[in-house]
């Protein structure tokens, strides 16, 4: 019986694959509801700032500084003894080698000293089981559209801790990535996102006829391409400065995120209607964007599809998510993995948690 | 007392047993496997492997003393973390130690000593040892630092040293006109000599905080790149 007076079991999330320490715990009732307790997060995002994008050396030291107080500071938000945990998750992958080695390390450790059952899970899922912590159980099947730095992603999604598959990503840059790339074009503070959304609001978003990646009748139909996009607003920002023209970055901003909002949504609402799927989750930092969740949710009301947006905070990686993935494989009954488990920095979407 | 030692700052994972005294540590039980590439594997099967062999639970452990290096900075972190987790889910006070002291405590004899260990990219971390202290232990004479091999001559003029240890020290020695002496990694009964005096003490740990002894590789970005003006021009 722990402190909260809930019963069920305390599950301790741990998530180290960026540039974010997170730690969660939630509990996983009997019946199979699991319960966000507490959601703990230490970002080195600034100490990348000035390197205009995540320097793994770094955000690997910072998680080690970061491990320890991170877990006691959850620990206190839910006002819960280490000694009351019942399974210990960790990101096992896809992340940065040596940031998803801190995080494993740690969690091998307290599983151990715990004498718990370690779940290395998959980061991924964990921005779709997330969602399960503010808006209850996923139907039987779904759609997931995951947009961050690191991944742009479409994935069929039938059950969280057994069945998924992916059915389309990004070939090239990730989406949070060609913000970042297109911020630094526009002399814009790193993250991108923020900053040029915030211009964007300001803007025309049909100013500029930015191209729309991979949208051609032979493209791979549910793939996304930012690379030849973030490349064309070069091209677009170099021939405005050589004429000397003061550049219009509301409208380059409004244009280049509605492109990349276009052929998100776009694809993603098709890939539900041709999947037969009633509901998508859209999650990951870039969730985040105003005009994606807006164009997402314009979109999927038009296709009568129920649109999921966990709140900002839980889109961006934090260890609840993985937390939430450790309770979902743990009611599922799914073995969990061994103290000797290697973190996979290319870990599959279809593996939940890795042997 | 009961202590666990591990250390992760060279090719070999080392997780151990050990009974401290009064006098020079004593192990009960140890794994040490050198795989540069297993760090993370490797050391809490191995540190579950010595309690069991040891027949002792962690929660009768009275200190963890952990490597902070310096050492290749992935595998270090291992043990860095593994021991902080370990120290607060038990409860326990953890002590950093320096690996290349851990090193010198097992050297045998009292001869002036070098310690060097691989660093990677054509450098070694290095460094020197006089006397023995309590519990095996050695007078450190300089600080640990990282230096390419041809740079050490100068660097050790005049502090007449006759033996190296370490895992570099084979390769080393005779350039250096020392003579290779073991051990070439630390051991578990090294490292908790060098706290010796802190854990019998009950002494207020000083922070985990690894010797990197290197910035991180890191450059801040130019401009970005020209895609129109360059091109047609090569």
């Amino acid at each position: 019986m722990s402190t909260d007076g809930g019963p069920g079991r305390l599950v301790l999330g741990i998530e180290t694959s960026c540039d974010e320490t997170g730690v969660g715990l939630v509990r996983l009732a009997p019946d199979g509801s699991v319960r966000l307790l507490a959601d703990a997060v230490a970002s080195s995002v600034e100490q990348h700032a000035r390197f205009g994008g995540v320097v793994p050396e770094i955000a690997s030291r910072a998680h080690l500084e970061a491990m320890e107080p991170t877990v006691r500071r959850a620990l206190d938000e839910a006002g819960i003894k280490l000694s009351e945990v019942d399974a210990i998750a960790v990101t096992a992958g896809p992340g940065l080698a040596g940031a998803l080695m801190v995080g494993v390390s740690a969690a091998k450790a307290y599983a151990a000293a715990l004498g718990v059952p370690l779940y290395g899970v998959n980061h991924l899922l964990g921005h779709v089981a997330v969602d399960t912590l503010e808006h209850g159980p996923l139907p039987p099947r779904c759609l997931a559209m995951l947009v961050s730095g690191g991944h742009t992603q479409l994935l069929s999604v039938a059950g969280i801790a057994d069945e998924v598959t992916e059915i389309g990503s990004t070939i090239d840059d990730a989406a949070g990535e060609a913000y970042d790339k297109v911020a630094r074009i526009l002399e814009l503070p790193y993250p991108g996102g923020p900053p040029i959304d915030r211009m964007a609001r300001e803007g025309d978003p049909n100013a500029i006829a930015f191209p729309r990646g991979l949208t051609g009748p032979r493209d791979a139909k549910f793939d996304f391409s930012f690379s030849g996009l973030k490349t064309a607003v070069a091209r677009w920002v170099e021939q405005a400065r050589a004429t000397g023209k003061q550049l219009p970055i509301a409208d380059i901003a409004a244009s280049f995120q509605e492109a990349v909002a276009d052929v998100l949504t776009e694809k993603a609402v098709r890939a539900a209607v041709e999947l037969g799927m009633d509901t998508m989750v859209l999650s990951g930092g870039v969730a985040a964007n105003s005009r994606l969740s807006g164009l997402a949710r314009e979109r999927c009301a038009e296709a009568g599809i129920t649109l999921r947006v966990p709140r900002p905070r839980l889109c961006t990686d934090n260890g609840a998510m993985i937390a939430a993935v450790g309770a979902h494989a743990l009611a599922n009954g799914t073995e969990p993995s061994p103290l000797g488990l290697s973190a996979n920095p290319g870990m599959p979407v279809d593996t939940v948690v890795l042997r | 007392m009961l202590v666990i030692a591990l250390d992760t700052s060279t090719p070999a994972v080392t997780a151990g047993l050990v009974e401290l005294a009064d006098s020079r540590p004593h192990s009960l039980a140890e794994r040490v496997t050198v795989n540069p590439r297993a760090h993370g594997e490797l050391l809490t099967p191995q540190l579950l492997d010595v309690l069991a062999e040891g027949g002792h639970q962690l929660g009768e452990v009275d200190a963890i003393v952990v490597g902070a290096g310096p050492g290749p900075f992935t595998g270090l972190r291992v043990g860095m973390v593994t021991a902080a987790a370990l120290g607060h889910a038990s409860g326990t006070r953890v002590y950093p130690v320096s690996s290349l002291d851990a090193i010198a405590a097992r050297t045998d004899g009292d001869s002036p000593l070098l310690v060097l260990t691989d660093a990677r990219r054509s450098e070694v971390y290095w460094a020197t040892y006089g006397g023995r202290k309590a519990h095996g232990a050695r007078e450190r004479l300089t600080a640990p630092a990282v230096d390419r091999p041809e740079e050490l001559p100068a660097r050790l003029e005049g502090m007449r040293l006759e033996v190296a240890a370490g895992e570099l020290a084979s390769r080393h020695a005779a350039d250096l006109g020392l003579r290779a002496v073991e051990p070439a990694y630390p051991t578990p009964e090294g490292i908790v000599a060098v706290a010796g005096d802190e854990v019998r003490s009950e002494a207020d740990p000083a922070p985990l905080v690894p010797m990197y002894l290197r910035r991180p590789d890191a450059a801040t970005p130019g401009p970005p790149k020209t895609v129109t003006a360059e091109r047609g021009r090569t």
